[in-house]
């Protein structure tokens, strides 16, 4: 599956780990939730990265206390339409202070992009044969937002607070 | 009125080139209905029963001159040359072709106008009181408080894929004209002993097929913090609104699962973190804001000039309208004139490009050039001198849009139903017009007094029926279309929702019915006494003994 990192495509150096795979020696894996929790010791101690990845229906608020041990985490979108990762992945950002890849996976589409960047994704994976070009100019299709949230996009009332300092 | 800036104006036209292409990708195939229609459905365009419908916002119900000519023009150009206000202020077009949304949408723009987030499960279009900023009972006014929800929720990349749709109203004054306790938010103006501005947060109302009254959450929200306290709100609603049944996914059954007090214990542990953050609304930004609401150049005029009692001595007909159709206004020597769009027979919410033509004409020259449209359905020119009442009323009436009903029976609201919509079970319009007809003797109306009926054409509501005085639902049985009354309703400062009163009636027999309800209402009642007062006084055992004694 296409990567989308940081506004390009990447190789992808993960792997995503079944429940019921074995842990391999030299790559660095993304685990369930439930994986997590059952191989705690192995899973931080095996001196790789290591990934989470999030059910719609598991807040990161479980794993709130756990997160340093986190270089990448995978929050699911089951369907385009279930929008809970979007809060998930502001609170990991903005209360958490989450700093590893923010990934996004499952039914990814190239209109919503934007607004997982906005919220803090930094990762999408992308459906395979997606032309990559044409989702990576879908970030590009506004200039202007209204709000304040975790990228670093000035919102239209600051950049109208700085026009009315300029014009004093 | 708010006019768009340079960063408005980007945003719209960056938002019309983005659906332009998505259209665009639809038309050459790349995209198929299923992968077009969240698209579309985040941009107003519904796919109905014999054609598209656009479904094009009214922020908070306010429109100048230039915008209402713009729709007048896009009805003319790109439809059958009419359109329809909707109970969320909004105007809908019934025929437009995909391969036009594109053209649409651009000459939209050119009038600051837009269709962003007219569906979808996202923060919709907020709508206001019709009054806003001219009610003689107002509070405060709201306006710049709507334009920065507006501004907030456009867009929003955190709440654009919610459980459900979600929508706000908000309210200035102290009589509820925005039906707040039926909203997944309600704003109401407050202010603190100090006289600082706030809202009174109500939440979790709702109508569809689980009919709920909103509730209080908090009695007083100081104004700086709107927009952190509503982030809150709908980041509680965004984690754990039901996503695994769409007929539950409303806020309101959130609210009602884990209890009032529980649900405001969320929000405030989640506006603990955001409050005084960088969502607080600095004065600045609020006075920037109002700036654009404030009060238009009033003339010093006496509140009563003679000529209004000449014209009312000599002319039934405008002492008529005067009565119904004209509100008080907060300012002297002025007045709020309501336009109805429920002629005799006609289709509620209905009106034409000429129409359009006619109001915006009229509101240039008597208004200040603003015209609000209501969730009732009709429109308001919010600020007219008394002096100019007669033209502005021989104007209307030249155009077929004097009728004084205003509040009266046959100011009805009234969905789309069968006619055009892919959801209903029933028509409506019909109905709508066989009642407008029945009950058209406008003496009679007055007689009757302050009824507001309200009719749906299945239990998604749209036309508001469990809050009518009298509600209609339109039910199939067994392929016949059958109608089901409920009495008591009300979307007023005590929002109640109506009883069913019997079994359902059929397509002949729901005018009768209405007669005999009215009838009934009017033998009982006691001096003075409205059908709701009457209703609330006696319950349903007359209504229904009558309703039913033939049966």
């Amino acid at each position: 599956m296409p990567l989308i990192k940081n506004g390009q495509q990447v190789a992808d150096p993960w792997l995503a780990l079944g429940d019921e795979e074995t842990l391999p020696e030299d790559v660095p894996v993304i685990v369930s939730l439930e994986r997590w929790q059952q191989e705690k010791d192995v899973l931080q101690t095996r001196g790789m990265e290591l990934g989470l990845r999030l059910r719609s229906d598991q807040s990161p608020q479980q794993v709130a206390e756990d997160l340093q041990f986190f270089s990448l985490i995978a929050l699911e979108f089951p369907k385009f339409t279930d929008g809970r990762a979007y809060s998930y992945a502001r609170l990991l950002r903005e209360r958490h202070g989450f700093s590893g890849e923010l990934r996004a996976v499952g039914n990814v589409l190239r209109d919503q992009l934007l607004f997982m960047q906005r919220c803090g994704f930094d990762a999408f994976e992308l459906p395979e044969n997606a032309p990559v070009e044409a989702w990576l100019r879908a970030l590009e299709d506004f200039s202007v937002w209204y709000q304040p949230v975790t990228d670093n996009r000035a919102p239209v009332s600051s950049l109208r607070r700085r026009l009315r300092v300029a014009a004093q | 009125m708010y006019r768009y800036d340079e960063f408005d104006e980007a945003l719209v036209r960056e938002r019309v080139a983005q659906f332009s292409d998505q259209v665009q990708r639809r038309l050459n195939g790349e995209l198929n209905e299923d992968e077009f229609k969240p698209l579309r459905l985040m941009n107003g365009l519904y796919l109905q029963l014999h054609a598209y419908m656009f479904r094009i916002a009214i922020p908070y119900g306010t429109l100048s001159s230039v915008q209402l000519r713009k729709l007048a023009h896009v009805a003319r150009t790109y439809d059958k040359g009419y359109g329809h206000i909707t109970t969320r202020q909004n105007m809908q077009f019934n025929w437009p072709r995909l391969e036009d949304a594109p053209a649409i949408l651009s000459d939209l723009a050119d009038a600051q106008l837009h269709a962003i987030q007219t569906s979808g499960n996202c923060i919709r279009n907020t709508t206001a009181d019709q009054y806003a900023g001219v009610a003689a009972d107002e509070i405060a006014d709201p306006r710049h408080y709507c334009e920065i929800i507006r501004q907030w929720s456009t867009l929003h990349p955190e709440f654009s894929f919610l459980p459900r749709k979600f929508k706000i109203a908000v309210t200035g004054a102290e009589e509820d004209r925005a039906a707040l306790r039926t909203h997944d938010i309600g704003l109401r103006m407050r202010r603190d002993a100090d006289g600082n501005p706030g809202f009174e947060v109500m939440v979790g109302g709702g109508l569809g097929r689980t009919p709920v009254v909103g509730v209080t959450i908090r009695e007083f929200l100081p104004e700086e913090h709107l927009l952190s306290y509503l982030e809150s709100t709908l980041r509680v609603y965004n984690q754990l609104g039901r996503r695994d049944n769409i007929h539950k996914a409303r806020i309101k059954i959130l609210v009602q699962s884990v209890g009032r007090d529980a649900f405001a214990r969320m929000v405030e542990e989640e506006w603990a973190q955001l409050r005084d953050g960088y969502l607080t609304l600095p004065q600045e930004e609020l006075d920037t804001i109002a700036r654009y609401f404030a009060p238009p150049p009033y003339e010093t005029l006496e509140d009563s000039p003679p000529e209004l009692e000449l014209w009312q001595s000599t002319s039934p007909g405008f002492a008529a309208w005067m009565n119904e159709n004209v509100a008080a206004h907060k300012q002297a020597g002025y007045a709020i004139v309501n336009i109805s769009l429920k002629p005799e027979g006609g289709v509620p919410g209905d009106i034409t490009a000429e129409q359009m033509d006619v109001v915006a004409d009229l509101a240039e020259r008597y208004s200040f050039s603003e015209i609000r449209a209501t969730h009732e359905q009709n429109l308001v020119l919010p600020y007219v001198r008394k002096l100019d009442l007669m033209a502005v009323w021989q104007g209307l009436q030249q155009a077929g849009l004097a009728t004084a009903n205003i509040g009266l029976i046959s100011d009805m609201i009234c969905c789309p139903g069968l006619d055009y919509c892919n959801l209903a079970n029933t028509r409506s319009i019909p109905v709508a017009q066989e009642i407008s007809e029945r009950f058209a003797d406008l003496s009679k109306q007055r007689d009757i007094g302050p009824l507001k009926i309200k009719m749906s054409g299945c239990i998604n509501a749209c036309g508001h029926h469990h809050v009518g005085h009298i509600g209609i639902l339109g039910v199939d049985k067994k392929g016949q279309e059958y109608y089901q009354i409920t009495l008591g309703g009300s979307a007023e400062n005590e929002t109640t929702l109506g009883n069913i009163v019997g079994p359902a009636f059929s397509a002949a027999e729901i005018g009768d019915a209405m007669e005999t309800i009215v009838d009934t209402y009017l033998t009982i009642r006691e001096e003075g006494e409205s059908f709701l007062e009457t209703y609330r006084r006696v319950g349903q055992q007359p209504f229904k003994e009558t309703l039913y004694a033939a049966h």
